[in-house]
């Protein structure tokens, strides 16, 4: 069994920032990989050490700068990484979700896996959809927010367990080939070991355009337009209560009155 | 004429609150240029389902009465044939994770854009603006775009729906093509302590890493006792395992909105902040008066919560 992991470099955000136009000033951007990518990079390690997966492969659509952060997937285990890239998808500000559909569906149909894992969301723009909408264009089954997945995957049925709202979890049987959009906590994803790291410079990283994973330029046009950024209002107008702790704890205690909520 | 459909989330018999959430959303949508509310009920109990979203404002109710209970592939079938049928400008989902399981692959059918995790929007019948959050809450966004969408909205961003409508209950005949239902849904379990569902509770007393030690987490099941409250918990006090992972707010935990949300010994991050910022009321109790909870605390209290927490349950006994 063939896995392929989405896996995206996010861009991470310092405490105090700035706002240029419709972007964060660059020097208060960081860069890591995705969370959810990481669990979903673990779980398919954890497939492969079962003996169910024989190979894991990462993709990413993502320029020459992310690769350090790509290379994280392949020191915990992933065997080879596929980076898209092209000078259509520079300066970019907004790649929709239409277009990592189309994109990742390339590669997908190239690489042909039985299951492709990809996190959740992303952490910086969360959509949350592509991996749904990848499997609905490639006419596979799929299951998101996946926080169990049961190591058998036997008879083409993969056993996952949806994390649903309030507590409760949705216990599904999907057929493969799937699309599973891994949740954060299905598993504890490891640290690159040092040996792990070493071995990672040296695994396959390919770099292909999009004509090479046969998508047109136009790919890029979107129907969306990203039109302004701006930092939320804060209400931070807060009423400090001061005193010992038996006054501030009557004060308290009277606003949970006034509100009537007070047993 | 921008007509909306709206497809509401349910779940073990129950419509779930963003159900009537999204008949305001879609309402306003349509009120701009006089459009029609439609709101499809897919699964389940659906004409009882049906007379409880005749709210105010709802035009016509469609019912598909096909299995129990949520199945993507029902319903992607079922949204994009009601989509063929009513030409609505927006579908209208909701961000749950059922939205997020069937909601882009409808957008993918029909060859429409999705923008998800709305909260707000705006149209003027051809432009929609959406406004989202990225970065965890950091920065909100504004994204423009034209003609019809698929658009998942956030969950108590709008008020519920209220009144009763006088909308048109119809059947819907899905043509639903059971070959093509790839998944089958073979039960539930509630996790980690039961059935409590925190986003329900109207006083949360939730617990952070400033309370050093799993055995100090007496007090505050004391103080949640006394208050007859419901202890919630920031991300590392489910991560040790102190408490299960259902009384965790926050993004990858639970959005709750509680009358009264007491966060105990929590510094605020944003991921915990993006769960419980639509609160009522906020009380800080936090030795640190920087800590980023204050900047969206209504009340603090800048004290040493082993003081302060067993003063409190003191006074409600």
């Amino acid at each position: 069994m063939k896995i392929l992991v989405t896996v995206k470099e996010v861009a991470t955000v310092e405490d105090e920032f700035e706002i240029e136009g419709t972007e964060i000033a660059d020097q208060y951007l960081g860069a890591d990989l995705n969370e959810w990518d990481d669990y979903a990079v673990e779980e398919a390690v954890q497939l492969q050490e079962a003996g169910i997966a024989d190979e894991v492969v990462t993709v990413t659509i993502g320029p020459e700068d992310c690769e350090q952060t790509i290379r994280q997937a392949l020191a915990k285990g992933a065997d080879r990484a596929i980076r898209v890239w092209d000078d259509a998808l520079e300066g970019v500000d907004l790649l929709d979700v239409e277009a990592k559909t189309e994109i990742l569906r390339g590669v997908v149909e190239e690489e042909d896996p039985d299951l492709v894992l990809s996190g959740v969301q992303s952490g910086d723009d969360s959509w949350g959809a592509t991996g749904v909408s990848l499997a609905e264009d490639l006419g596979f089954e799929w299951a998101a927010v996946v926080n169990h997945l049961e190591h058998d995957l036997e008879d083409g049925i993969a056993s996952v367990r949806r994390e649903l709202e309030g507590g409760v979890e949705e216990l599904t049987d999907v057929e493969l080939p799937a699309v599973l959009t891994i949740q954060t906590g299905i598993n504890e994803p490891r640290y690159a070991s040092l040996r792990g790291i070493r071995q990672a410079q040296r695994k396959e990283l390919d770099v292909q355009s999009l004509a090479d994973v046969g998508v047109d330029e136009g790919v890029v046009d979107s129907d969306l337009e990203l039109t302004d950024m701006y930092e939320p209002e804060s209400e931070s107008d807060v009423t400090v209560w001061e005193g010992s702790a038996e006054e501030t704890a009557g004060e308290l205690g009277d606003l949970l009155r006034d509100k009537g909520v007070a047993p | 004429m921008t007509d909306v459909l709206v497809v509401a989330d349910h779940r073990r018999g129950d419509l779930r609150d963003v159900s009537y959430e999204l008949v305001t959303a879609g309402r306003e949508l349509a009120d701009e240029t006089g459009g029609d509310l439609h709101v499809a009920v897919i699964s389940g109990t659906v004409d009882e389902f049906a007379d409880k979203l005749n709210r105010e404002g709802v035009d016509a109710v469609h019912t598909v009465d096909y299995g129990e209970e949520f199945n993507h592939g029902v319903y992607t079938q079922a949204t994009t044939q009601l989509y063929d049928e009513l030409a609505p400008q927006y579908v209208l989902t909701p961000n749950s994770v059922n939205g997020l399981d069937y909601a882009p692959a409808v957008a993918n059918e029909l060859d429409l854009p999705i923008v998800t995790d709305t909260v707000a929007l705006e149209t003027d019948g051809e432009t929609l603006t959406a406004t989202r959050e990225m970065y965890g809450g950091k920065v909100e966004t504004t994204t423009e775009l034209e003609g019809p969408a698929v658009v998942t909205i956030r969950g108590a961003e709008w008020p519920a729906a209220e009144g009763t409508g006088d909308a048109a209950i119809e059947a819907f005949d899905a043509d639903i093509d059971e070959d093509a239902l790839g998944t089958t849904v073979n039960g539930f379990e509630e996790v980690g302590g039961g059935d409590v569902d925190i986003s329900e509770a109207d006083v949360l007393v939730s617990v952070g890493r400033g309370i050093e030690e799993e055995e100090n987490l007496e007090i505050i099941e004391e103080l949640a006792d006394a208050l007859d409250a419901t202890v919630s918990a920031s991300r590392p006090i489910v991560d040790n395992g102190w408490l299960p992972k259902n009384r965790q707010v926050g993004q990858s935990g639970k959005v709750v909105t509680p009358d009264v949300y007491i966060a105990i010994g929590i510094s605020g991050a944003v991921q915990h902040v993006a769960g419980m910022k639509g609160s009522d009321t906020i009380v800080a109790i936090n030795t640190d008066p920087n800590a980023p909870i204050m900047d969206i605390a209504d009340y603090a209290i800048t004290d040493d919560l082993f003081d302060v927490v067993p003063a409190l349950t003191e006074e409600f006994h």
